[in-house]
């Protein structure tokens, strides 16, 4: 029925606008995905950042009444930033933690030092989760209420009083995304914590509380032993993950017909789906990192 | 209205729509699907407007949604997806209108196809390890989303925008 009124149909002109749309969007894809062009895509995000970013942080401020119904620990905004700061400061004990525990076990091998300048030219600057990519784009990414401004840029690490939870994949002057390590492109160099033996995680891109990553060994003769803790193997500053950073605990490993070495799954110490004040690790002012 | 403010209105209403969807539904998401705001915007731009102004509509809200924080690549997915939408909707002006049954099936459609588009688009850019299990349980959720508050969300949107954008009755 529909059909037979032609009338309705579009005219020429609208034809040719639907079609330089489509155009539009094909050649904004084909730009961001081309590695030489991606950078402009990106200066447009990072631009788009600087009117959404304040908006989210909005929008998030005006849901926290509901949040904090099920938070009803925490009873008024000055408790809130007193959890913001407390919880930044247990991460980065906990950090330093477990980060013992693991020097202990190597101390005869490394003797600390360049680790030690390592850890203390570091700090971590507290933020919070403003929006979560929703799971249809098929991403694991939040955005934070803090950026360029606050001394956030590309690469750094992200914590939160857990373990690690990602890295900063784009920033604007006040806002910052964070591509979480449950993500499906996220590869992060671990190191076993009982035996230092080094491998790559990779998520799964489950964003509920089944996100699990799998940590494949370089050296194929490793076998990770249940509830080993795996810590971020960093790479002296070169890389985004700074070294000694808590993820996982070894849940289930098993072994692939057909493939030498074991796999392992790794349950992450963070809860991604309930993500609210994480920490930025930053350079401590006048360190060289 | 002159044309200035309808862009201003505009872009106010779907930073505010992509704010919410990125800032708040994450409150009610379902494995971390929320329902797609932009999307019932643009079926009922498709339903309720003249087709030029539908598909630029859903252009603009697609781009917003590819360039919010924290949206990785690629830029123009959901851009691309939302135009779709809005073509297919338009087609379905007549049928909607009669009946809610309609609406809904139009919404459950343009759903599935926006989120299937945009899949596809992940999946051909190298989003690796995405499985076409997980990827039809997210699709499936989201349609689930969007049906959900169509009911809502969609007559509001379809008087709304009419309201605002073209005061001047549409060409019967």
């Amino acid at each position: 029925m529909a059909r037979l009124r032609f009338g309705r149909r579009p005219h020429f002109h609208s034809r040719r606008l639907v079609g330089a749309l489509l155009s539009v969007a094909v050649l904004l894809i084909g730009l961001s995905l081309i590695p030489a062009t991606s950078s402009w895509t990106s200066a447009l995000r990072d631009g788009a950042g600087t009117v959404l970013g304040p908006a989210e942080a909005l929008v998030h401020a005006a849901t926290q009444p509901v949040r904090k119904l099920s938070e009803y620990t925490e009873s008024n905004s000055q408790l809130r930033d007193d959890v913001a700061r407390l919880s930044s400061q247990n991460a980065q004990l906990q950090r330093e933690a477990d980060q013992a525990d693991l020097d202990r076990a190597r101390l005869v091998e490394f003797e600390g030092l360049n680790k030690m300048t390592n850890q203390t030219g570091l700090r971590l600057i507290p933020a919070r989760v403003v929006a979560m990519g929703p799971v249809q784009s098929f991403s694991r990414t939040v955005s934070l209420d803090i950026g360029s401004r606050q001394g956030i840029g590309k690469d750094m690490t992200v914590v939160n009083k857990d373990g690690l939870v990602g890295r900063v994949i784009a920033v604007s002057d006040s806002s910052s995304t964070v591509l979480l390590i449950v993500d499906t492109n996220s590869v992060v160099g671990g190191r076993l914590g009982s035996n230092n033996e080094i491998g790559f995680l990779r998520g799964r891109g489950s964003f509920n509380d089944s996100g699990r990553l799998d940590l494949d060994m370089l050296d194929d003769s490793v076998t990770p032993s249940i509830d080993d803790l795996v810590v971020t193997w960093g790479s002296n500053g070169k890389g985004p993950y700074v070294a000694g950073v808590p993820i996982g605990k070894v849940e289930s490993v098993y072994a692939t017909p057909g493939q030498l070495g074991k796999h392992a799954v790794i349950k992450p110490l963070a809860d991604f789906s309930a993500l609210d004040v994480v920490g930025v690790v930053v350079p401590k002012a006048g360190s060289v990192r | 209205m002159s044309s200035g403010v309808r862009a201003g209105v505009l872009a106010i209403l779907l930073i505010a729509l992509v704010s919410v969807q990125y800032a708040a539904l994450d409150l009610i998401a379902v494995h971390g699907v929320v329902p797609n705001l932009v999307l019932l915007l643009t079926v009922a731009a498709g339903l309720s407007m003249d087709l030029p102004v539908a598909v630029v509509l859903a252009f603009c809200g697609g781009l917003l949604m590819d360039l919010a924080p924290p949206a990785m690549h690629p830029v123009g997915g959901w851009a691309l997806a939302m135009v779709i939408v809005a073509l297919l909707a338009a087609r379905q002006r007549d049928d909607a209108a009669d009946s809610p049954i309609q609406g809904l099936l139009t919404v459950a459609a343009c759903s599935f196809v926006a989120t299937s588009v945009y899949a596809f688009i992940a999946l051909v850019s190298g989003a690796p390890g995405l499985g076409v299990g997980q990827v039809l349980g997210v699709i499936l959720i989201a349609v689930l989303w969007d049906v959900a508050l169509a009911p809502w969300l969609l007559p509001s949107f379809t008087k709304l925008l009419p309201k605002l954008l073209q005061p001047e009755p549409i060409r019967r």
